[in-house]
């Protein structure tokens, strides 16, 4: 990495602890925040690095364990940055009842992760939720944030394949 | 600002409406929005811009759900001195097809040109017959889109919460007050004491939407006889059950009519502030509600002196992150408070000891969103609605294997049969009906015998089931009901927040049990001992999650005991012979 894209990266960096900083402001930096501040955490990041846990605590002025308590209370706080590619797989009732199982079965033999994982390198995440409330549509998938409803295991493995093909073909050509 | 501002603006909107001879509202909400709605919205904008027709022809109305979500996108069309209009699965190419129809009004017109100018010009070109039959054409492509109004899907309904939904632009407030918005509240604030308000909820028997059925204006009644400086009102937006997004849509598409039921609420209990408890997985009725809160602020609606009566209500937004447990009322709280949201037990009730310890009244969105409608139409007339213990009406989401599936609004004590062979137009293909499923993974499973129990909380709970806030699933033949119990009790293994022991450990050893019976390896002792451990379960745990998660599987096991045993007696056959 040359010296002008670690100074990029810091930067980014501080303008992400900035919108927690705001966040923290704007709700008087009351305890009651820390749920907040979280979320905004999550938003901003992507998921929770432990620094940024620890900075929490410390601008809240509450110990660290009650900030790792509710962090790992709550399904959305994630530990482990998402793959560059995701695909969520709604297993709501509506969703199963048409099926669902088997789209995300086809995802992990077809790209050899798990449900709620990461491959290997990284490139993809395999997402399992309960509803997104588009139940009219079931089974629906959300695809890199596009939603697809009436989904089936052959079209949503069709479509990830190529993202992902691309994304490889993407990064060769950069190579 | 007081009430006469708020009529000249509801008046200023009205006119500005009147003024198109034909108006295009089309669907935006989240399932309507995944089949193309953005598309098509746009492609109506552009279409409408370019027919050069004088600007007060035709708008384009962004709406909330129309209720027929799996026809999506759907677009109606309200012209001037015609009947409305419903299409549905609107392509771009159909959207282009409907403004060609409703607003350049050159469908039949070219149409007669073509066909006078083919009458005189030379009989062999055939460019004009062409252009006429491709237009034809088309015109019977856009009827094969249009959805008849007088199918029971929507004849059967009855709109109550839902009556503004898919007809108004849900982040303009105007269009709110131009349908009779914030009346209500005037009407309380200027003529109504706390205690009257009170009463005439209590009078409707307005009962929780939430699942529970608890009486809303008793509630209120504690909650108001609570003495404390500080009171706080809660907006339970946190739909977890999975099937169920009912409230996500009265948020998302008339986020105006729950803030306006709350600031009702507020006012009869004495809150000066309250919170919504919405959940993280629902971006856009987060954004909806901050920004009706917003709107409602700039004209005086919520602040120091609402409508300029002196009434000072302010409220904020407290966004979940994907908990379960946190739709009980406790654990709610807790969470707001910025804790891991753990139940505790009750008493103390909220209304008494609540939100940091005040007195905090906590409402479901559909109930809040029924009580403008009490106010302004009375309690006798929301009575007249319903069944003698269940008044007014519930919004279901009905999903599954139907033919209709979407968000309908219907009158208690309809018969689950009506919902599933009128509304939802039966079984698509020629399976059979098995079960309904209500309540999601804290209700049960009604069998096809039951089909004809009146659609009311004492009679699904009778059935073994719960109303619960709304979801309801339709399977047929194709789910195994074993399969189906253990989906919803690994739902509630996920979900235990882990307080209490007959829920943490009693949800995973009966998963454990159904594994057993569902990979052939269970025997009779263990249906007995699963049964007991469901009633265990249901008895001894703290918050209304464990003493609701056996509930699907009591259910299976009471409707549908053969298949259980059947699972069962295939193992002790395979055995016999071995002995």
């Amino acid at each position: 990495m040359t010296t002008q894209e670690k100074s990029g990266a810091s930067l980014l960096q501080d303008e992400r602890y900035k919108t927690i900083d705001r966040t923290i402001k704007r709700l008087n930096q009351r305890e009651d925040a820390l749920l907040e501040v979280l979320n905004t955490a999550q938003e901003v990041f992507g998921y929770l690095p432990q620094p940024v846990l620890r900075y929490v605590a410390q601008q809240l002025h509450v110990p660290l364990s009650r900030v790792y308590g509710v962090a790992t209370f709550y399904h959305m706080f994630t530990f482990e940055p998402l793959g560059e590619h995701t695909c969520i797989v709604c297993a709501g009732t509506a969703c199963h009842v048409k099926g669902s199982d088997r789209i995300i079965r086809t995802l992990s033999e077809a790209f050899n992760v798990q449900p709620g994982g990461t491959t290997a390198d990284g490139s993809f995440s395999l997402t399992v939720t309960r509803c997104l409330g588009s139940c009219g549509l079931a089974p629906v998938v959300v695809i890199d944030g596009q939603v697809h409803g009436k989904a089936t295991p052959e079209g949503v493995y069709a479509q990830v394949a190529q993202i992902l093909t691309v994304a490889e073909t993407l990064k060769q050509g950069a190579r | 600002m007081d009430n006469a501002h708020l009529e000249a603006l509801a008046q200023e909107e009205r006119s500005r409406q009147a003024q198109y001879r034909c108006r295009i509202f089309c669907c935006t909400s989240t399932a309507c929005l995944s089949a193309g709605a953005g598309q098509t919205f746009s492609t109506l904008e552009r279409a409408v811009a370019a027919c050069g027709c004088g600007e007060q022809e035709a708008e384009v109305v962004k709406t909330g759900c129309m209720g027929l979500c799996s026809r999506g996108p759907l677009v109606r069309v309200e012209a001037r001195g015609e009947e409305p209009v419903l299409y549905g699965d609107v392509s771009s190419d159909i959207a282009h097809q409907i403004v060609a129809r409703h607003v350049n009004l050159c469908g039949e017109d070219e149409v007669s040109t073509v066909e006078a100018e083919a009458e005189t010009a030379d009989p062999y070109d055939f460019m004009h017959l062409r252009a006429a039959l491709r237009r034809a054409r088309q015109q019977k492509e856009l009827d094969l889109h249009r959805i008849p109004l007088d199918l029971p899907f929507f004849t059967k309904q009855v709109k109550v919460v839902l009556s503004e939904v898919g007809r108004i632009d849900p982040e303009k407030l105007e269009d709110y007050l131009a349908h009779g918005g914030y009346q209500a509240l005037a009407k309380v604030l200027n003529e109504m004491t706390p205690e009257q308000v009170c009463d005439e909820v209590l009078r409707s028997d307005l009962r929780g939407r939430g699942g529970a059925g608890y009486p809303t204006g008793l509630k209120w009644h504690f909650g108001r006889q609570a003495q404390a400086a500080q009171k706080y009102i809660i907006v339970n937006g946190d739909e977890g059950d999975p099937g169920a997004y009912m409230d996500r849509t009265v948020m998302e598409d008339n986020p105006h009519r729950v803030l306006e039921g709350m600031i009702i609420a507020a006012y009869a209990i004495g809150a000066s502030y309250g919170y919504f408890y919405i959940r993280g997985e629902y971006p856009i009725a987060i954004e909806r509600i901050r920004r009706a809160i917003r709107a409602a602020r700039r004209r005086g609606i919520l602040g120091k002196s609402v409508l300029g009566t002196g009434f000072s209500f302010d409220a904020d937004v407290r966004i979940g992150a994907g908990a379960f447990v946190c739709g009980e009322e406790t654990a709610l709280m807790h969470s707001v408070e910025g804790k891991r949201g753990v139940p505790r037990i009750r008493p103390p009730y909220p209304t008494e000891s609540g939100l940091w310890g005040a007195p905090t009244v906590i409402n479901n969105v559909e109930t809040l969103a029924n009580v403008p409608t009490i106010i302004l139409k009375g309690a006798d007339w929301f009575a007249s609605l319903g069944t003698e213990q269940s008044k007014g009406t519930k919004v279901f989401a009905l999903a599954g294997q139907l033919r209709h599936t979407g968000l309908i609004e219907v009158p208690m004590g309809i018969s689950l049969r009506e919902i599933v062979y009128d509304i939802g137009g039966g079984i698509p293909g020629d399976r059979a009906f098995k079960a309904a499923q209500t309540g999601g993974p804290s209700g049960g499973c009604i069998p096809a015998e039951h089909l004809d129990a009146p659609v009311d909380y004492e009679s699904l709970t009778a059935l073994g089931s719960i109303m619960g806030s709304g979801g309801l699933v339709i399977i047929d033949e194709t789910t195994r009901m074993p399969d189906f119990a253990r989906f919803f009790i690994d739902f509630c293994v996920d979900e235990s927040c882990g307080k209490c022991v007959p829920c943490r450990v009693g949800t995973v050893q009966i998963r454990a049990l159904l594994d057993k019976i569902i990979g052939g390896n269970g025997t009779l002792e263990d249906l007995d001992k699963l049964e007991k451990l469901c009633v265990l379960v249901k008895t001894a745990s703290l918050c209304g999650l464990g003493t609701s998660a056996p509930n699907p599987v009591l259910s299976t096991l009471r409707f549908f005991r053969h298949e259980y045993e059947a699972l069962v007696s295939q193992h002790q056959v395979a055995e016999t012979p071995a002995r």
